[in-house]
């Protein structure tokens, strides 16, 4: 977070209103969002009155824009203070807005930070002649790109001391700057050789419809009609067992429901034995003949079982 | 390794033209109409199978987002918001979306708006993108023009696009934040639940996805789930936009297949670590909130979804920030820390006056002002601004920082002791800001 505020009373002008164009365009603007709802237009036209006004946002502009929208004066003066585009104060012809956030230092950010300090001055300082303002901002989004600034609306990326010194230079001069990366790349491939997207196929037009190959054959599967005296054909050659005939044998002959059949106790008496905790039945259980007493609370509760289906 | 064929973002680099025409070739607005017959459960079941995960950062499956949308409408409308407010230091995929394959945007918008029922989309795109703004709306005037979409279009699902935009404030990126900041307000994020898919824009049911996300889907039911799930790695399926920046031979963006490792990224790629691969300090692989991975762990890891919390990072919005050893990595996270200070709200107390805190800490770090037990102290604090804040913004702000002592604490108290070891005046004392 950091302190915005409105810029002195005394560069604040008088009034703002929309020229006749931008009016109109308000006006499209707006009618995007639903009834009722034209707050939703007010970043959008705080901008456009910021390019209107040079660039920065007077008081009487966020007045404007209230009214416009029908808001609260200090709903909009929250939107102006809260999103750092829009500048409180005047701003140079040619506002630098250079990325200082990691990446971009890692590429060499410094100097270019180093070119704005000798060239215009600190941050936020408006030179002599009115042309140039810079300030340090967060990430620009350009990040394969990195370092660069934007200059008012466009980028400029992968600069160096050099090559920013001399687009300042031409800036000043009025001389036609070239937007985008400065050493020649179209956008944020790399450098030299194209290492993806050399396929000449993929801009023919052929992988239209290439793809519809998919939903044929799936089409076709579905109306196929199905040949069932193949398939019970292969049935009895190959017969499947209806279930896996390689359990284990001799634990599926003492399960406690074979157990149960043959007239003995679901778990035998070893076996329980060597399953519990010897400590804990030390401890607590009294010396009971081990097998008879879970027997009869196992009888009680099927007879309970029994009555509550009953 | 991954053919052109199976490419998705095929003018990624802007060599052909971004227009209708060009879009066209490609195979953008392939039979839509098609893909919209097969009906609303058919694209949400093939969007579950195709595995994709959110390429906003947090890695949610898409799919099972849309399916959060009520089936039928309450009498409320629906919402799409496209999340285009792409501001995580080390991103820059979503802008080469819009400036060089605007129509697959599109075409995903219609398509997911249709999934979801909705009939009317905005896109919002970060104030500073002003070229890929209008290259965007370009895009889609000319969709309204041939009728590919708006009230009366071809593909018999009216619908309506919007292009947005915001003012410069990094958290409109959280997507609360986001609906707050396109109803015209100051973009803090909201409490959940109600979760958007409930109550979000004008407290209408939205879903709000990330451009990359939502541009894959018409690629993904032409070609089929299976088809993207056949791609990376089990549960990190599919082709990824990575945004490699920092100290490579040639940084640049591209798509490739999730989980190929690091190795194979910057060698095939980025033309290798500048210096060569002993030169490798850090890499941070998901963009600025995630933590950082020291060379020795990072360098054959797949770079996915899984593998990347496993080495106690995230993949993030796969934007791979590289550091080689003539980085001063004290300072490198000390301005990270200054990103967030800056770009807090100001909602929760521990975000709003921690990240300040932590920032002006990590300065002193950086310069080696510090005492060693306030190295304990600063990660004592991140923990405590972690998981206390609305949004996950005090999480981003606290991880980069526990990276940094996690696996680079000798570093930071050598630096104190060449500070103590050299004679100072005493510092004039700062007021806190």
């Amino acid at each position: 977070m950091a302190v915005r505020r409105l810029a002195s009373e005394a560069i604040q002008p008088a009034s703002f209103a929309f020229d006749a164009e931008n009016l109109a365009w308000a006006k499209t603007v707006i009618a995007r969002y639903p009834e009722g709802r034209q707050a939703s237009a007010v970043i959008p036209l705080l901008w456009r009155a910021q390019e209107q006004h040079d660039y920065w946002l007077p008081k009487a502009a966020i007045e404007y824009v209230a009214e416009m929208l029908g808001m609260a004066y200090i709903r909009v003066l929250e939107v102006a203070t809260f999103y750092t585009m829009f500048n409180l104060e005047p701003v140079g012809r040619f506002f630098v807005q250079l990325c200082g956030t990691t990446p971009c230092r890692l590429r060499g950010a410094d100097d270019i930070i180093k070119v704005c300090h000798d060239r215009i001055g600190d941050q936020r300082h408006v030179t002599a002649d009115g042309n140039f303002s810079w300030l340090e901002v967060e990430c620009l989004g350009a990040c394969c790109n990195a370092p660069m600034v934007q200059i008012n609306n466009d980028y400029y990326e992968d600069l160096t001391a050099e090559n920013f010194t001399k687009l300042l230079d031409d800036l000043a001069a009025g001389r036609p700057v070239k937007k985008g990366s400065q050493i020649g790349r179209t956008a944020s491939e790399p450098v030299g050789e194209l290492t993806t997207l050399t396929d000449a196929s993929l801009y023919d037009g052929s992988v239209v419809g290439a793809w519809r190959k998919r939903f044929e054959e799936e089409a076709a599967k579905a109306e196929a009609p199905v040949d069932t005296q193949a398939i019970a054909a292969q049935a009895a050659a190959e017969p499947k067992p209806a279930k896996p005939s390689s359990a284990r044998p001799e634990q599926a002959s003492d399960t406690p429901a074979h157990r149960v059949a043959a007239g003995k106790a679901p778990v035998s008496k070893a076996k329980k034995a060597g399953a519990a905790d010897k400590n804990k039945t030390d401890a607590t259980a009294p010396e009971l003949p081990l097998g008879e007493e879970p027997k009869k609370t196992a009888r009680k509760k099927a007879e309970k079982a029994d009555e509550s289906k009953g | 390794m991954l053919q052109d064929r199976d490419r998705i973002f095929t003018n990624l680099y802007g060599r052909h033209t971004p227009g209708l025409t060009g879009a066209l070739k490609r195979g953008a607005w392939d039979g839509t109409k098609f893909l919209l017959e097969k009906g609303r459960d058919w694209i949400i079941e093939e969007m579950k199978k195709s595995g994709l995960r959110g390429r906003g950062g947090a890695g949610f499956p898409t799919g099972l987002k849309w399916s959060f949308m009520p089936k039928q409408s309450d009498g409320r409308p629906h919402y799409l918001v496209v999340n285009a407010d792409e501001s995580e230091p080390g991103t820059c995929k979503d802008r080469e979306i819009m400036r060089n394959d605007p129509h697959l945007l599109i075409e995903g918008c219609l398509i997911a708006s249709f999934a979801m029922g909705a009939h009317a989309c905005y896109i919002y795109v970060r104030g500073e993108y002003i070229a890929e703004r209008e290259a965007l709306q370009r895009a889609v005037d000319e969709a309204y023009e041939a009728k590919l979409v708006g009230k009366d279009n071809v593909h018999g699902w009216p619908f309506d696009i919007y292009v947005h935009h915001g003012a410069g404030a990094y958290i409109c990126g959280e997507e609360t934040a986001l609906i707050e900041s396109l109803e015209g307000k100051k973009g803090q994020p909201r409490l959940k639940p109600p979760f958007p898919a409930n109550m979000g824009l004008y407290g209408c049911p939205t879903t709000v996805n990330n451009v990359e996300s939502i541009a894959v889907a018409g690629t993904i039911l032409r070609r089929g789930g299976g088809w993207f799930a056949g791609l990376g790695r089990p549960n990190n399926t599919g082709t990824k936009l990575f945004c490699v920046s920092g100290h490579v031979n040639n940084p640049c963006n591209v798509e490739e297949e999730l989980g190929l490792t690091f190795r194979e990224l910057i060698d095939r790629h980025c033309g290798g670590i500048r210096g060569g691969w002993d030169n490798l300090l850090a890499v941070i692989p998901g963009g600025s909130s995630v933590p950082m991975v020291p060379a020795d762990q990072i360098a054959d890891a797949h770079m996915d979804f899984d593998t990347l919390r496993g080495l106690g990072s995230g993949l993030g919005t796969a934007a791979v920030i590289v550091m080689d050893k003539s980085t001063d990595i004290i300072r490198a996270i000390a301005r990270i820390s200054y990103f967030y200070k800056h770009e807090s709200c100001g909602q929760c107390t521990p975000c709003r006056e921690g990240t300040g805190w932590m920032w002006r800490v990590m300065n002193r770090m950086a310069e080696g002002r510090a005492q060693k037990r306030e190295i304990d102290m600063l990660l004592e604090v991140t923990k405590q601004v972690e998981g206390h804040t609305i949004c996950a913004l005090g999480d981003a702000a606290a991880w980069p920082i526990q990276g940094l002592i996690r696996h680079f604490r000798p570093e930071i108290e050598k630096r104190i002791d060449q500070y103590s070891a050299n004679p100072h005046s005493e510092p004039v004392r700062v007021a806190a800001e």
